[in-house]
């Protein structure tokens, strides 16, 4: 095995471009382990550490660039305000000493269908910057991840960063686990509300997590739900409507029985989390005064 | 490979490091320092926690290349005052997890000790909750089932912070 260093961006761009099978190696908590269990031993590591370019964030308009290297830790003191779906995940994340090496492009990286930064990524429609010394590609979230463990960079690309809208409603993030910490979800699931002034761009997001092969927005649920909120109105959630939100959640889901649990308890915690989250959602947007104007 | 790391203050290098080593092993099998303990060696445990440049981690998710140039402190480095060995020279947190009999058979201990430092040190000036303690302390797995005590040392270690001079 090899162990590369990169100094700078351009240099790791030039090392995975020399070396494609490398593997990235950020805050090491996915790669660590796969190599400390003999799981899979990568031919070279690729060592992210000393890229001061990646370890920042910015804001740029209506947008966050998150660098590859801001750990979960820096995600939730730092960003929770703007990016509070992101936030809430990133505290469910492992432990402290965890979530003060861990980066949310690992997470994009290893594409486990369980990490816990997919749901809210894909429910608040954030990119992927993949980065090679050809250039700069955009991926969307929703197409990055390609299969269990799999996604869409090429041998010779980086993660950069991932660009996140800012909030511009309420998100919630819920997972299942068997404690509170230190804790794979079993299934997990996001939703962020965008309640736009104009009528035409309010949406609602979803993320679902480890409840299928990669993670997956739940696309005919969002379209219901996004058509039946009284967004101007401000009147509260219709039961129903709610009840046939989860409902829909699960049909997008695609769960199996594994160790963490069945295929048809995922289906059903699926929905409850799915009204949940809306249930909390609509209560932050009523109370902000959005509706009613 | 060779890795030089500053570890308890003192700059050190270890030779014939293999890549994919973690920087748990070469403190404890290159570097004579076996006070992070080798439990899970996957992050669930909390048993190596260790300070990287400042920040509680899991050593065994370290790569030890990654610890190149860099400092790092373990339970050892913690001691203080002129009789290292001896019980005078332990941490506060050291003597309150003494004091409070929050040791069972003592293997998760360096890395609660190291994890509950970083929370006093946090907290500094006040006792935390109990829920903050848990949270602190949810990476650190004790078999022996001794969290009672464990957290009743935490909040002994930080009322004494409170009372007391800075350490240094």
């Amino acid at each position: 095995m090899d162990f590369l260093r990169a100094r700078t961006w351009a240099e790791a761009l030039e090392l995975k471009a020399e070396r494609p099978e490398a593997t990235p190696i950020q805050g090491g908590t996915d790669v660590m382990v796969e190599i400390n269990l003999d799981k899979g031993r990568p031919a070279a590591l690729l060592d992210l550490n000393p890229v001061g370019e990646l370890t920042g964030w910015s804001r740029e308009g209506e947008w966050i660039r998150v660098g590859a290297g801001v750990t979960y830790a820096r995600l939730i003191d730092e960003l929770g305000e703007v990016l509070p779906g992101l936030a809430q995940a990133s505290r469910t994340v492992g432990s402290p000493q965890i979530r003060n090496r861990g980066t949310l492009a690992g997470n994009l990286g290893a594409a486990s269908p369980a990490g816990d930064g997919h749901p809210p990524l894909l429910a608040s429609g954030g990119i992927v910057e993949a980065e090679s010394v050809r250039g700069t590609r955009l991926i969307p979230v929703a197409e990055f991840y390609t299969g269990v463990k799999r996604n869409a960079l090429a041998p010779d690309e980086l993660i950069r960063a991932v660009r996140v809208p800012a909030a511009a409603g309420p998100q919630y993030f819920s997972k299942i686990g068997t404690r509170n910490a230190m804790v794979i979800a079993v299934c997990s699931f996001a939703i962020a509300l965008d309640g736009s002034d104009r009528p035409e761009a309010r949406r609602v997001g979803t993320g679902i997590g480890s409840a299928a092969p990669t993670p997956l927005r739940a696309v005919a649920a969002e379209a219901f739900l996004a058509g039946e909120l009284d967004w101007a109105g401000g009147s509260a959630l219709d039961e129903e409507v709610a009840r046939r939100f989860g409902e829909l959640v699960a049909a997008a889901a695609a769960p199996i029985d594994d160790v963490r649990g069945r295929a048809a308890y995922r289906s059903h915690a699926l929905a409850v989390m799915a009204r949940r989250t809306l249930g909390w959602a609509w209560h932050d947007y009523l109370r902000a005064g959005r509706g009613a104007r | 490979m060779r890795v030089n790391v500053t570890v308890n203050g003192r700059r050190m290098a270890a030779d014939d490091v293999w890549e994919g080593e973690s920087l748990l092993y070469v403190l404890r099998e290159r570097l004579g320092l076996p006070g992070a303990k080798n439990a899970c060696e996957q992050g669930e445990c909390g048993s190596c926690t260790v300070y990287l440049d400042g920040t509680p981690v899991c050593a065994c998710l370290v790569a030890a290349g990654q610890a190149e140039g860099r400092e790092v402190v373990t339970v050892e480095g913690l001691v203080c005052g002129d009789d290292p060995a001896g019980e005078g020279g332990l941490h506060e947190v050291q003597r309150a997890f003494v004091a409070a009999g929050a040791v069972q058979c003592g293997f998760c201990t360096p890395g609660l000790v190291v994890q509950a430092h970083a929370l006093v040190e946090r907290t500094a000036g006040r006792v935390p909750e109990d829920a903050e303690i848990r949270e602190a302390l949810a990476g650190n797995l004790c078999r022996c089932t001794g969290y009672e005590k464990i957290i009743e040392a935490v909040r002994l270690a930080a009322a004494q912070r409170t009372t007391a001079t800075p350490s240094p």
